[in-house]
């Protein structure tokens, strides 16, 4: 194998703190004392901590080689379907960490907070304006708050107008938080197959959808990359029997600037700044998920809400109907702050193109890979594609080989085992933020490794080699967790 | 994963469309799931139990099973009374993928019906719908 980028070099082995240390070793030096020692309360002296004791530059160099040892989208290609593992540029640190805003506290009154909530109600109609939706809360954490904050809101809705509805309806291409937020809040999820092409059927709907339903949970794009090509018909089945329609936005990135989510019929919905709008997540989150909504849910958005009085901005809870606070303060600031940065920057123009090249990359991936990879649905996808292991099934050759051997070329491995709806998922997006030259590495790499399932499978088997660690045991790690050092 | 020929399918229990066996025991059904959908499944790391006395329809779900990749319902093959768990999984879930019909049993249900578990297929009618999902 060629040596590709970024696989090579050297690894360097770190031992626990504790094992470094040295007694009396110190990275700080104490002032000398200039009052009068007062002795300590028995009950307050003894032993400390077991902490180690370590100079400056061994903790420096301990966490800078942990830090080595980590892959993120600073490193290289991140292609994690439905995490839209977009690069984060480094001006959404430099404006979250301008002094004004780094310094902010919540609990400060709203006259010495103004540019702060001035930045929360730009944020709140920027995301109202990319969605097509009429008022926003960005109260929720991440996604699945936002599911839940949405489901609240459906239920506070249905609650206004004295009617009890008990089920909502979930298609198995739905996020698979979808049901579990549904039924968190109190409702029946009801599950929903998709057709042979991978869409949800009108009719599908029309056959469950009674007045006993609250509505429908929908993720458009779905889990399969597809566009869920007759929405607005559903929404129509939906409405017509007095259900409202949520949708999951976070497959956002394949449709800003593009879908006006309001007009094809969705209600509420929520959008996760750290996947569409460039925010770190993973280790580097936290999240937020926004809840994007229509005239009719704006009567139950939760509190406080940032309002504008003159050329004034405040925080008001004078709304009788809300479903009250989700957060202990407003949401995840920070995370705003690096959106707010993202949208601004990138303009509507920007955003738009950010959409029409992440699906412009996944489907030239899809077809430079389709004669290599079985391809379950084998139609234009949006921002992510799936394929499976259909085709290495006769070298016993399964997904989860594939994806640790393509550690060794350099890359993160994609989603798998995702979507349930096909057997052996790999689900590949790679975002707007990849150039054509790192596309066509890892499109190269899938290949020798497909070529290698055939010559040499067990290659593939014993991968990862290059990692600092090699396969995990996945099996023993949930069936006997250690969970100390 | 095994090939169709290496599954081991006993002829003295039933199957469900959705991978479940069930056998009669003097008159109660004990249940479990199929060499295929263990297989199918990988590794089992936790098994969730229904409780003692509930009482289910067939095809309602009674329990999950999950693996390294998934999360999967597992669906009463006949309605009754669920008088029995098998609650040896909660430590050991393990013994589903290594003998799934005998210490990897799930449940052991009074059915409403004695009769029903005939509805169910015999080993030679689930290979063949095992054949119509290559």
């Amino acid at each position: 194998m060629k040596e590709p980028q970024g696989t090579s070099g050297l690894i360097l082995n770190e031992p626990l703190l504790w094992e470094k240390g040295k007694k009396g070793r110190c990275g700080f030096s104490m002032p000398r004392r200039d009052v009068v020692p007062s002795p300590l309360d028995e009950g307050l002296t003894g032993d400390g901590p077991d902490f180690p004791d370590l100079s400056e530059v061994d903790v420096v160099r301990h966490y800078t080689r942990l830090s080595q040892w980590n892959f993120g989208v600073d490193t290289g290609m991140y292609p994690l379907g439905s995490c839209t593992m977009k690069y984060n540029p480094k001006i959404n640190e430099r404006e979250a960490s301008l002094p004004g805003f780094a310094g902010a506290h919540p609990l400060l009154p709203p006259d010495l907070s103004q540019g702060a909530l001035e930045l929360m109600y730009r944020l709140e109609q920027y995301l109202a304006e990319i969605t097509g939706m009429d008022a926003v809360t960005l109260q929720p954490a991440a996604g699945a708050h936002g599911e839940l904050t949405g489901m609240l809101l459906i239920h506070a809705y249905h609650k206004s107008r004295g009617s009890h509805r008990l089920k909502i309806i979930v298609p198995d291409t739905a996020h698979g938080t979808n049901p579990a937020s549904a039924a968190l809040c109190g409702f029946h999820p009801v599950a929903v197959k998709s057709g042979e092409d991978g869409i949800i059927p009108a009719e599908a709907i029309t056959a469950i959808m009674d007045e006993d339903t609250a509505g429908i949970m929908i993720t458009n794009p779905n889990t399969l990359g597809l566009f869920e090509e007759n929405i607005r018909e559903i929404a129509e089945v939906v409405h017509s029997k007095g259900g409202l329609v949520y949708g999951d936005g976070a497959n956002m990135n394949a449709v800003m600037g593009i879908v006006q989510m309001g007009k094809i019929g969705f209600d509420v919905m929520h959008l996760n700044l750290h996947k569409t709008f460039s925010t770190p997540h993973g280790g580097g989150g936290p999240g937020s998920g926004p809840v994007c909504v229509k005239d009719i849910l704006e009567p139950f958005l939760p509190v406080p809400r940032v309002i504008k009085k003159g050329d004034e901005y405040l925080l008001s809870g004078d709304f009788p109907e809300s479903i009250g606070k989700l957060q202990a303060f407003y949401g995840n600031f920070g995370v705003m702050i690096k959106a707010c940065s993202y949208i601004m920057s990138m303009g509507s123009e920007g955003l738009k193109r950010a959409s029409q090249l992440a699906v412009l990359n996944a489907n030239y991936i899809k077809e430079h890979l389709k004669d290599s990879l079985y391809l379950p649905y084998d139609r234009a996808c949006m921002h992510e594609c799936v394929f499976s292991d259909r085709l290495q099934e006769a070298e016993k050759i399964t997904t989860l080989d594939m994806a640790k051997r393509l550690m060794d070329y350099g890359f993160h491995p994609p989603t798998i085992y995702f979507p349930l709806v096909v057997h052996g998922a790999m689900m590949i997006e790679p975002t707007e933020t990849e150039s054509k030259e790192d596309i066509d590495r890892f499109i190269e790499a899938l290949k020798s490794i497909v070529a290698e399932a055939g010559k040499d499978p067990d290659l593939l088997r014993r991968a990862p080699t290059r990692p600092k660690v090699r396969r995990l045991d996945e099996t023993a790690a949930a069936r006997k967790p250690r969970l100390t050092g | 994963m095994k090939e169709i020929e290496e599954l081991f399918l006993p002829d003295n229990v039933r199957y469900a469309e959705t991978h479940e066996w069930a056998r009669d025991d003097d008159g109660n059904v004990t249940v479990g799931i199929n060499d295929y959908a263990q297989d199918q499944l990988g590794d089992i790391v936790f098994v969730e139990l229904p409780e003692v006395g509930a009482t289910l329809d067939k095809g309602e779900e009674f329990g999950t099973l999950e693996s390294v990749k998934a999360v999967s319902e597992i669906y009463m093959p006949v309605s009754g009374e669920i008088t029995a768990i098998n609650e040896a999984l909660e430590e050991a879930p393990e013994l589903v993928n290594q003998e799934p019909y005998n210490r990897g049993w799930i449940i052991e249900v009074k059915p409403d019906d004695p009769d029903e578990i005939n509805t169910l297929m015999d080993n030679n009618e689930y290979i063949e719908t095992l054949k119509g999902d290559e």
